[in-house]
């Protein structure tokens, strides 16, 4: 996927990392804790909270069982309002077709609204590459950008950055990118607020070239829709002349209709608000009003793999409100950046090892990034089994196995580095299926008792390193059942019965 | 073969385990949430309307048809707006009493021009009460996308209680896909330091609407 992501590190060892930084912590605890609440009572004033759900993770699993019939509904609504369709396997052919179409318009600039996808695929680097400077113009994304850095959250890239860096960043980063932070610039949000306001304005202005993604695509209308609270995204989307769109193919929805779920489930579920600002949608082009001449690229880059998973394919019923991240106490601690993708948190933990596949050590370890809490299914306005998915790619990943891999079926192997677990459990389920041997075993353990140590030796070790081995019991339930049948026989309580 | 027919292709070969020969009815959508959030009398739902947009800070003002120019009048004198853009369709009278250049919408307005106004005077199209959202779709009397973006200051008067209704699948009925749509729920906002709502960035910084009774 993108650039950046190259030579990342496992998960356990990023968060190792992330989970010291102080600042951090407090940063992201804060944050969290602040927008949880506010979303939970956005969602209790509407009582069909539930029936939406359902409704929304229906609408999603209807349009990926016949995710090609409504693409190419889509593909004709949108060609017929005026707009041009454009197909891309992966990341690189997507970068080649928006770079082709900014060299065409002549252009050496863009404005861009924040996008996953654009993220996932490195746009930013891609259009660099080729002459082209891209600007973000999403506040988080202008914050993430001027510092060099990376985005931590779906929602708010820089959740990471406190009010005192983000003015410090302003400061000393933007006046080599346009208009200087005003003088005396203070920490106050609206103080920010107002700074990016006046960076941005000029390149709004004179933008003849606008980049987006899109929330939704409507199958039946070929209307899409950016959701956003700016303001940033109705400037990019209606002030320059040529608009391009990047959108995962799992952005389709079938109706019209099918709007009214979503606008309800997105913003108070991501937002903690009854709407956002403001929504776009707009069909094709418009004579006289916005950009005379729009582009959609249509994304796959490993979601029609994901989409062969009959277990993993429900992540893509994801509509990035980015409810998971904000509950999940691994995000809370470890931080987005540990998570090595445009798409951290929970439901990174499941898209990317399915979009990229687990070759990486990077990708094999982040179905492990997670307690199995389920706050984050929980909190789905879709609905997705997070953990159900995570146990499924954890034993991918242990087992090996087919998947689809850039739209061929391949066996993958058993990941190294298991093969501790492997023996284990292979052991295990000898010794479960053999009652003999199973009681052997545990009279021979509860009779070494004292000699047990408290942390496993060798490639266990890991393991107990945070966690007190269990303490063998005297005698086993097996031989205490059998020895008084439940307090029948002697000195059990008497009210089990029969 | 073209990428189109590549990804496509993948599709259908990952949809293998879909009975498809039944068409996407296959899969049921329950559509049992609720049309609308409590049934209100139309008087409820202009005041829920008012009451969202106040709490997302939009300013409201409550007036009838024959006190909408002199109320125009005074909100954009008090402001100290030297220009108003006007979508063409705007009825003329609206702007009546008011003394300061009224800028005409039209294609030839550079964007930098559009900076350079003060305010803008629109209608709206359907006000959903429950979430506090005017939608624009572009009507003669609402004008191009980028006139209720551009300016600091947007008036948009709603024409009540027709334009209002209760819910978003309510609002979502009355509206046509093909024009170029714009929700708005207050001012201009965002979240992005600290995940705290701060006003103002780079939409109209003032949003007032007017509830326009017959």
């Amino acid at each position: 996927m993108s650039v950046t992501d190259l030579g990342m590190p496992a998960f356990p060892a990023a968060a190792a990392r992330s989970t010291r930084d102080t600042r951090l912590r407090a940063n992201l605890r804060y944050a969290t804790h602040t927008i949880r609440d506010k979303r939970a009572r956005a969602v209790s004033e509407l009582g069909d909270w539930a029936q939406l759900r359902a409704a929304g993770r229906a609408i999603k699993d209807r349009t990926l069982r016949h995710l090609d019939h409504y693409l190419e509904r889509l593909e004709e609504a949108v060609t017929a309002a005026g707009g041009q369709v454009h197909w891309a396997t992966d990341a690189a052919e997507a970068n080649r077709i928006v770079t082709r179409l900014v060299r065409a318009t002549g252009e050496r600039e863009v404005v861009k609204v924040k996008s996953m996808a654009t993220q996932e695929i490195g746009l930013n680097e891609a259009l660099a590459e080729a002459g082209i400077s891209a600007y973000e113009t999403d506040l988080a994304e202008l914050i993430v950008q001027l510092g060099k850095d990376r985005p931590s959250h779906i929602l708010v890239p820089a959740i990471h950055r406190n009010r005192s860096e983000i003015r410090d960043i302003f400061r000393s980063e933007m006046g080599s990118w346009g208009r200087p932070a005003p003088d005396g610039l203070s920490d106050r949000p609206a103080e920010l607020a107002e700074a990016a306001r006046l960076h941005l304005r000029e390149k709004f202005l004179r933008a003849k070239v606008g980049i987006s993604g899109a929330n939704f695509m409507v199958a039946e209308t070929g209307t899409l829709v950016v959701v956003e609270s700016e303001g940033n995204g109705r400037m990019c989307l209606t002030l320059p002349e040529t608009l391009i769109s990047v959108v995962g193919i799992e952005k389709v929805v079938p109706t019209w209709q099918d709007l009214e779920v979503f606008l309800q489930l997105l913003p108070r579920s991501s937002t903690a608000e009854r709407m956002n600002p403001y929504t776009s949608m707009w069909t094709g082009t418009t004579d006289g009003d916005g950009p005379q001449t729009f582009h959609l690229v249509l994304l796959d880059n490993g979601r029609t793999d994901t989409l062969a998973d009959t277990v993993g394919r429900q992540a893509l019923r994801c509509i990035r409100c980015s409810a998971c991240l904000n509950v999940c106490p691994v995000y809370e601690r470890a931080g987005g950046h540990a998570y090595g993708s445009a798409y951290p948190g929970p439901i990174g933990a499941i898209l990317t090892p399915q979009l990229r596949g687990t070759a990486s050590a990077l990708d094999a370890s982040l179905p492990y990034a997670s307690s199995l809490c389920g706050a984050c299914y929980e909190v789905c306005p879709v609905a997705i089994d997070i953990p159900e998915v995570l146990v499924h790619l954890r034993e991918r990943v242990v087992e090996g196995g087919k998947v689809t891999r850039r739209g061929v079926k391949t066996l993958i192997k058993p990941a190294k580095g298991h093969a501790a677990e492997r023996a284990a459990m292979r052991a295990a389920g000898l010794v479960f299926d053999r009652p003999g041997v199973l009681r052997a075993g545990q009279r021979l353990a509860a009779r070494t008792r004292k000699l047990h140590p408290r942390r496993l030796p060798g490639p266990g070790r890991a393991w107990s390193d945070t966690r007190d081995l269990p303490p063998v019991p005297a005698e086993s339930f097996r031989d205490w059942w059998q020895r008084t049948r439940g307090g029948e026989r002697g000195n059990g309580r008497e009210e089990g019965g029969k | 073969m073209s990428s189109r027919d590549v990804v496509l292709a993948r599709v259908r070969r990952a949809l293998a385990d879909v009975p498809r020969a039944s068409g996407p009815e296959e899969t049921a959508v329950p559509r049992d949430y609720l049309r609308e959030h409590g049934e209100h009398p139309a008087e409820d739902t202009v005041q829920l309307l008012a009451a969202n947009l106040a709490d997302y800070r939009a300013i409201v003002h409550d007036i009838d048809a024959a006190g909408l120019p002199g109320l125009l009048a005074h909100l954009l004198g008090e402001r100290g707006s030297r220009s108003v853009v006007a979508p063409a369709g705007l009825p003329p009278e609206w702007l009546a009493a008011c003394d300061l250049e009224v800028v005409p919408d039209v294609p030839e307005t550079t964007p930098g021009e559009l900076d350079a106004v003060d305010s803008v005077v629109t209608g709206c199209a359907v006000a959903i009460a429950e979430t506090g959202t005017l939608v624009l779709d572009g009507s003669p009397d609402q004008g191009r996308r980028r006139i209720t973006l551009v300016p600091d200051h947007h008036i948009c008067v709603v024409r009540v209680p027709e334009q209002v209704v209760a819910s978003v699948p309510q609002a979502l009925e009355r509206l046509a896909p093909g024009r170029p749509l714009t929700w708005i729920s207050g001012p201009s906002a965002t979240s992005d330091i600290e995940l705290d709502r701060v006003e103002g960035v780079h939409g109209p910084r003032t949003l007032e609407v007017v509830l326009m009774r017959p």
